[in-house]
C-alpha cells in the first residue's frame, strides 16, 4: 500500500496530508484559546463607560490659576493663562521644539487663554508639578516633572529633560464661552 | 560528576519504595552523598540562604494573602488591619517586606560570587542563564508586591514602571492599556498585579529546581576555578560538610534578617508609601526600592526613552551573554591581575549607580550617571578585550593541592589526618 511511497519519500503520502491539517487546526484552535486570555487584560466594560464625556465650566478658574480632574482615570490639567505665558507660548521657534507644536495648534481658536493638557508626563507617567501655587513651574513657565526632570512650557511642549513628547492635548470643544465638553 | 548512586536501602520498606518511586535515592545523591569541593569559602553558602529566603517569601506571602485585600479602595487598610488587628501581622508583614530586600542582599552576593570567580563559565553557561532568568522573576515579583499596598510608592513605581513599556515603538501604548486593564493604573491593574504576585514565586521555584538540577549536573564551581580531577581527593560528601557549613552560614544570615525585622523594619522602604495612593499627587521624591537603583540610575542616565528603556534592560540581559563575552579561560579572578582590578571597579560602578539611583535627577548625578553607565557596560568589553592578552598567575594543578599544599608527600600526610577520613 503506501510503504512504498513512505519510504522512499520522492512524493507527499496521506500520512504527510493528516500531519500538516492535524497540525494547522491545532495551531489555529491554540491561537482562538489565546484570544479571550489576552483579550480580557484590555479595559472592561465599566471601565470604558467610565470613561463618558464630561462637562467643565472655565468660569470660576482664575487667571494663572490651573485645575486638576479626572477623565478616564487620567488626570487633565486645565490652565488660565496669563498675557504672558500666553506670549511666552506664542514667541518660541517651533523649529527649536522636540515635539514641534504652534500653540495655535494646542489651544482653540478664540479661546487661547485656557490650555487642557494630559496631565501626566510623557516620559514615564509622573505628574509635572506646576499647576498648584507655589509648585516650580520649571524653566519655561509651564511645569516640572519631579520623577525625572522635565520641563515644559507654558504651551505644556517638552523643553527640556527625558519626555520625547509634548503633554497631549485631550479631545475636548467649547460648548459656550466659558464652558467645554472634555471627550 | 556524582558518578553512580551510592544509596542503599536499609529497610524493606525503603527497598519498595526505591523499586517504586526512588525519591529517597534523589535526596540521597543531592544532599547527603553529593560530592562538593573541600575548598568551598562561605560565598557558597549563599546559594542556601537564597532557598531558605524563597521558602520563607513563600510561606509569609501567602499567609499575608489571608489578610489582604487586593482592591484599590480597600488594599491600603487592609495592610494596616494587617499590622495592627491580625495576630502577629506585624511580624509577618515586617518579614515579608524586609525578607525582598534580605532576598536581593543575597542574591546580589550570589551574582558577584559567581563573576568573581568565573561561575558562569563553560560548562556552567546553561546554569547561569537560569540564575539570570531567576534574577528577572526576582524582580518582576518584588516590583508588583511593592504595589500591593497601594501606597503612595506603590502606585507611581506602579506607574513608572509600566510606563516603560510605552518607549517601544507602534505596540507600546497598547501595551501599557493591556497591563493596566484601563487608561491609567487603578483597580484593574492591582488585582492582576496580586495575581502574578502570586504566581511567581512558584515560578521561580521552578526555575530555581532547574538551577540545582543544572548545578548538580556539572558540580559546583570553586574559588580556584580549578575543575574536579579526583572526587576522592578533591572534594567532600555535601552531608555533613556542605550541610553544616550552609546551616551556619544561614543562622548568621538569619541574625542580620531578624535585627532589621525587629529593629529597623522600615529602613529599607520609604516613609511616603504610609501615605494612601492619589492619583493626582506624584511625591516630590520618587525612587524604587534600593534594589532596584542601580537599573533606576541607568534608566534617566539616557536623555531619550527609548533609549533609557534599552540601557536599563540591556544592563541585565547582557550578564546572560557573559559566558561569551568573556574570552578568557581562566575562572577564578584570584589568577586573573588584571581583569580582578576591573571586577572590583565593576563592584565599585554598581554601589555608585545605586547611590545616584538614590538622589534627584539633577546635576551633578545626571552627568556622574551618564560615566558609572559606560563604565557598566565598558566592564563587559573589558573582559572581551583582557582575556585575549592577559597572563595569568600560576594556578594549582588540583582542588586538594590549592588546600593541602602543593608536594605529593604533604598531601599524603594531609589527608590521612583528615577528620573525613575518620568519620
Amino acid at each position: 500500500m503506501a510503504h512504498a511511497t513512505e519510504t522512499t519519500g520522492t512524493q507527499p503520502t496521506r500520512r504527510d496530508f493528516l500531519m500538516l491539517t492535524t497540525g494547522a487546526f491545532g495551531a489555529v484552535g491554540a491561537a482562538a484559546v489565546v484570544v479571550p486570555l489576552i483579550s480580557q487584560l484590555a479595559p472592561d466594560a465599566q471601565v470604558v463607560a467610565a470613561g463618558a464625556p464630561i462637562d467643565l465650566d472655565l468660569a470660576p478658574i482664575a487667571e494663572g490659576q490651573a485645575i486638576k480632574l479626572f477623565w478616564r482615570g487620567k488626570l487633565i490639567f486645565v490652565r488660565h493663562r496669563s498675557k504672558k505665558e500666553i506670549d511666552e507660548a506664542l514667541a518660541v521657534n517651533i523649529a527649536t521644539l522636540r515635539d514641534p507644536q504652534t500653540d495655535q495648534q494646542r489651544t482653540k481658536p478664540g479661546h487661547e487663554k485656557f490650555l487642557v493638557v494630559y496631565g501626566s508626563c510623557t516620559h514615564l507617567g509622573c505628574v509635572p508639578l506646576g499647576s498648584a501655587p507655589g509648585e516650580p513651574k520649571g524653566e519655561f513657565d509651564g511645569w516640572f516633572c519631579p520623577c525625572h526632570g522635565s520641563h515644559y512650557d507654558s504651551s505644556g511642549r517638552i523643553r527640556k529633560g527625558p519626555a520625547p513628547l509634548n503633554l497631549p492635548v485631550p479631545p475636548y470643544a467649547f460648548t459656550a464661552d466659558t464652558k467645554i465638553k472634555i471627550g | 560528576m556524582s558518578g553512580h548512586s551510592t544509596y542503599q536501602p536499609k529497610t524493606g520498606i525503603e527497598r519498595w519504595l526505591d523499586a517504586r518511586l526512588p525519591i529517597i535515592r534523589l535526596a540521597h545523591d543531592s544532599a547527603v552523598s553529593y560530592p562538593v569541593p573541600r575548598n568551598l569559602n562561605y560565598l557558597w553558602t549563599f546559594g542556601g540562604i537564597l532557598a531558605f529566603m524563597l521558602v520563607s517569601q513563600i510561606i509569609t506571602g501567602v499567609i499575608l494573602a489571608m489578610h489582604y485585600t487586593p482592591n484599590a479602595a480597600l488594599a491600603f487598610n487592609s495592610v494596616e488591619h494587617i499590622m495592627r488587628d491580625v495576630n502577629f501581622g506585624w511580624l509577618l508583614r515586617y518579614l515579608h517586606s524586609n525578607g525582598a530586600s534580605m532576598f536581593f542582599i543575597a542574591v546580589y552576593i550570589h551574582i558577584f560570587r559567581g563573576l568573581y570567580y568565573g561561575s558562569y563559565k563553560a560548562p556552567r553557561e546553561v546554569l547561569w542563564i537560569l540564575g539570570v532568568i531567576i534574577f528577572l522573576l526576582m524582580m518582576a515579583t518584588a516590583f508588583m508586591g511593592y504595589v500591593l499596598p497601594w501606597g503612595q510608592m506603590s502606585f507611581w513605581g506602579a506607574t513608572v514602571i509600566t510606563n516603560l513599556f510605552s518607549a517601544l515603538p507602534v505596540i507600546g501604548e497598547t501595551i501599557v492599556t493591556f497591563l493596566w486593564g484601563g487608561y491609567s493604573v487603578d483597580n484593574p491593574t492591582l488585582n492582576r498585579f496580586f495575581s502574578l504576585h502570586f504566581l511567581l514565586p512558584f515560578m521561580i521555584a521552578g526555575v530555581v529546581g532547574l538551577h540545582i538540577w543544572a548545578l548538580h549536573h556539572v558540580g559546583q564551581n570553586n574559588p580556584t576555578g580549578v575543575e574536579v580531577k579526583d572526587v576522592k581527593k578533591d572534594t567532600v560528601p555535601f552531608t555533613p560538610y556542605a550541610t553544616i557549613k550552609d546551616l551556619f552560614g544561614m543562622v548568621c544570615f538569619m541574625l542580620v534578617f531578624a535585627w532589621f525585622v525587629f529593629y529597623q523594619p522600615n529602613f529599607m522602604g520609604h516613609a511616603d508609601n504610609y501615605i494612601p495612593a492619589n492619583p493626582a499627587s506624584t511625591p516630590a521624591h520618587i525612587v524604587p526600592e534600593w534594589y532596584f537603583l542601580p537599573f533606576y540610575a541607568i534608566l534617566r542616565a539616557i536623555p531619550d526613552k527609548l533609549g533609557g528603556v534599552i540601557a536599563m534592560g540591556g544592563a541585565i540581559v547582557i550578564l546572560a551573554f557573559l559566558p561569551w563575552l568573556d574570552t578568557s579561560k581562566v575562572k577564578s579572578m584570584t589568577y586573573r591581575p588584571i581583569a580582578r582590578q576591573f571586577f572590583w571597579m565593576f563592584v565599585l560602578v554598581c554601589i555608585g549607580l545605586g547611590y545616584l539611583g538614590a538622589m534627584p535627577a539633577d546635576e551633578p548625578y545626571v552627568t556622574l550617571s551618564r560615566i558609572l553607565t559606560v563604565m557598566y557596560f565598558g566592564y563587559f568589553v573589558a573582559l572581551a578585550v583582557i582575556g585575549i592578552f592577559e597572563r595569568p598567575a600560576q594556578m594549582p594543578t588540583s582542588i586538594a593541592d590549592s588546600v593541602l599544599g602543593g608536594s605529593g608527600a604533604r598531601l599524603a600526610h594531609a589527608t590521612a589526618s583528615e577528620p573525613q577520613a575518620k568519620g
